[in-house]
């Protein structure tokens, strides 16, 4: 508790560097979320780069979950959950009563800590999407659509023979990809990974990885992870939170050969976490 | 505050005569508690065994029936003097004068009052329905002699299965000493036969034994599950859907989960007065009715269906919804696509389970008037009719011996359904289950 405390008075600016290189994306400004009577984030202010991989680092609990939840408004759905703050999607207030939450969760895409395939056929799992916003019409343009989200995917050459198997049958890191063409499927234009690869083992996550690489040309990214090799791999640009704070922001060479804030350094060198 | 690095003596905890003992003690214990639960399950399936034992071994005779073959006189004289072959002429005609004439004929030598009405007694009334039948179906059996097989009473079934002894004084019997020469001469002629009785399966209620059957019950009971199932399946899996996955957590909600739960403990027979209050006094409802019982069973079988439906997709995991969610699935489109999908063979266990215990039902429908001794088969929702334990629990009621078989027989019949139901749900579970 004490240390809490002392942290809420010692806030740093934790001011970005002035000017991302790329184009601003999504932005969240004094962004707090509230678990009932428990603050889970203390005031969030973070911009995301168009076509650009982020990605959020920091000790378990630290709300870097939260936040990324808070982007396409996956929050809504756990009760007694309250955003206060400003999060926009080029500009457009994402809490505003006009916003269609259906819709944006369309164009702000979820992968998951653990592969979440649903038990249906490989080709269902893709095609959902498109089936439910009405992206694809005639069973053609539906194949088209499927293959090329597997293939973005990396995943078509695996599976394309056994496309009616369930989705369940493949192994972990096949699943991975599979939940991330689901997303893709529905031709998002940012993508929330949280842990993606958490639960695979290392050849299927240099896969992932290799994967996020190429989806940064045409998706904007934003990736939690515990691993702070994959951030310093896959990442333009790092942002380090504790407790409920952001400590910093920055590009992820600096944050990493460079850290400004001494817990931030603390955390990258292992000392706790 | 022990030198633990001091390797130069033993471990002395593990290898102590205090620890074997413990070691001992905790295998000893483990063997009584699964001794125990052995013993938990063979009384089970003892006291099981028993139950069906007493039910098998008391009713199996009751499916197969004693008939006696008669030389029958279609006497035109007695059917129908005029010739006119009308169906009314033909259905009125006095056919158990036929069937004691010709059991007289066999006979002959029976000529006081009293004999020939013990002789008369050997047949069933239900001869004379039976011969009027056949004329009814086919008139030009009028004027012909046919054997026909009728059926013996009940007492006479009774003494050829061996229910009612002999060797008791004949005032202490059913069945007295003239009657039983009779039977033994019938026996011996080759007269009297025995086959599946399929009266007990095709016919209605009846005040004689040999001729009640469960059939109308069979039909009343289906007629009433059809109202219970398409009432309480869609509102309970409704209901639990809305409170699983669309209803905010607060004190109401709370209230009412527990207003189910405790609804699933109230005593069957309470809504079956509630029935009486409300659908028979209220709504003016007819009494009797299929329609009723079946609305009194579905409320019955709500809070079942729901709890097990919630449970089902509470079993559901997050991750599924989280994925459909996460692609921009509407809440609606997530639970129909996914959860509820998903949750179907939960789903379906509980209602069959709760159709199964409906089934079973008879306190709430005695309130509503499906007690009555009714006859006819029901031909429609709203027509009088008695279901399946209603008739168990009315013949368990009667005197007569052959009853006692019969409720036996009806019990069974009653299990047979319930276990294809559950056989039902354990097959579609299996069918529809999925893994994750």
């Amino acid at each position: 508790m004490a240390v809490q405390t002392q942290m809420q008075s010692s806030r740093p600016g934790a001011s970005e560097p002035a000017a991302s290189r790329a184009g601003l994306k999504m932005d969240a400004r004094d962004v707090k979320v509230f678990y009932g009577s428990k603050q889970a984030l203390r005031g969030i202010d973070l911009s995301v780069g168009e076509c650009q991989v982020t990605a959020l680092i920091g000790p378990s609990g630290c709300g870097k979950s939260t936040f990324l939840r808070c982007l396409n408004r996956m929050n809504d759905t756990i009760e007694n959950c309250r955003v206060e703050g400003l999060i926009t999607l080029d500009g457009q207030d994402v809490y505003d009563r006009s916003i269609d939450v259906v819709q944006l969760r369309a164009r702000v895409g979820m992968v998951f800590q653990k592969p979440n395939p649903f038990p249906k056929s490989i080709y269902d799992n893709v095609s959902y999407g498109p089936r439910i916003h009405g992206l694809a019409a005639g069973r053609d343009e539906m194949d088209e659509v499927v293959q090329k989200s597997l293939q973005r995917a990396g995943l078509w050459n695996e599976v394309k023979d056994r496309l009616r198997e369930p989705g369940t049958g493949l192994s972990g890191g096949q699943q991975q990809r599979l939940c991330i063409a689901r997303a893709i499927a529905v031709s998002p234009e940012v993508i929330l990974m949280d842990e993606p690869c958490s639960a695979l083992d290392p050849i299927a996550t240099a896969h992932i990885e290799e994967l996020i690489d190429e989806l940064r040309e045409n998706y904007t990214i934003v990736i939690v992870t515990h691993n702070m090799q994959q951030a310093a791999r896959v990442s333009q640009r790092t942002a380090f939170f504790h407790l409920g704070e952001m400590v910093e922001v920055g590009d992820t060479e600096e944050i990493f050969t460079n850290p400004r804030d001494e817990r931030t350094q603390g955390y990258i060198t292992g000392r706790y976490g | 505050m022990t030198d633990f690095a001091a390797n130069d003596r033993p471990m002395p905890v593990y290898q102590s005569d205090a620890f074997a003992r413990r070691l001992r003690r905790r295998y000893a214990a483990e063997r009584r508690f699964r001794l125990y639960g052995i013993a938990a399950i063979g009384v089970a399936l003892g006291m099981l065994a028993i139950l069906l034992g007493s039910i098998v071994s008391k009713g199996y005779t009751a499916f197969w029936q004693h008939d006696v073959v008669l030389e029958i006189n279609f006497d035109p004289q007695e059917i129908d003097p005029a010739g006119t072959r009308d169906p009314a002429v033909l259905g009125g005609a006095n056919y158990q004068a036929l069937a004691r004439e010709a059991l007289r004929e066999r006979f002959p030598e029976v000529d006081s009052r009293s004999d020939r009405r013990a002789l008369n007694d050997l047949l069933s009334v239900g001869a004379a329905y039976e011969l009027r039948s056949m004329v009814l179906e086919n008139p030009d059996l009028i004027g012909t002699r046919q054997a026909v097989r009728l059926p013996l009473s009940d007492d006479a079934d009774q003494l050829l299965k061996g229910n009612i002894r002999r060797e008791v004084g004949q005032t202490e019997r059913r069945v007295d000493d003239r009657q039983i020469g009779w039977i033994d001469a019938l026996e011996a002629d080759g007269a009297v036969v025995s086959g599946f009785n399929w009266r007990l399966m095709a016919n209605g209620d009846s005040r004689e034994p040999e001729l009640a059957g469960i059939y109308a019950a069979a039909i009343g009971s289906a007629l009433t599950l059809m109202i219970t199932l398409a009432m309480a399946v869609p509102i309970g899996v409704s209901a639990a859907v809305y409170l699983e996955e669309f209803a905010p957590k607060n004190r109401w909600t709370d209230l009412i989960e527990v207003n189910i739960n405790n609804l699933a403990a109230v005593p069957s027979i309470v809504f079956g007065l509630l029935g009486l209050a409300v659908f028979l006094n209220l709504f003016g409802l007819p009494r009797s009715a299929p329609v009723v019982g079946g609305i009194v069973l579905a409320l019955m079988s709500l809070p079942t269906i729901i709890i097990t439906t919630r449970a089902a997709l509470k079993a559901v995991p997050p991750s599924i919804r989280e994925a459909a969610l996460g692609i921009g699935a509407s809440r609606l489109q997530v639970v129909g696509h996914h959860v509820l999908p998903l949750a179907m063979p939960g789903v379906l266990t509980g209602t069959i389970i709760a159709m199964a215990q409906a089934l079973g039902e008879t306190a709430p429908l005695l309130m509503i008037g499906m007690v009555a001794f009714i006859v006819d088969i029901p031909g429609g929702f709203t027509d009088a009719a008695t279901v399946l334990p209603v008739t168990i629990f009315m013949w368990a009621d009667s005197p007569e011996r052959a009853f006692v078989e019969r409720t036996s027989a009806a019990i069974m019949v009653l299990l047979a359904f319930l276990i294809a139901m559950n056989a039902l749900a354990i097959i579609l579970r299996k069918k529809f289950e999925r893994r994750w």
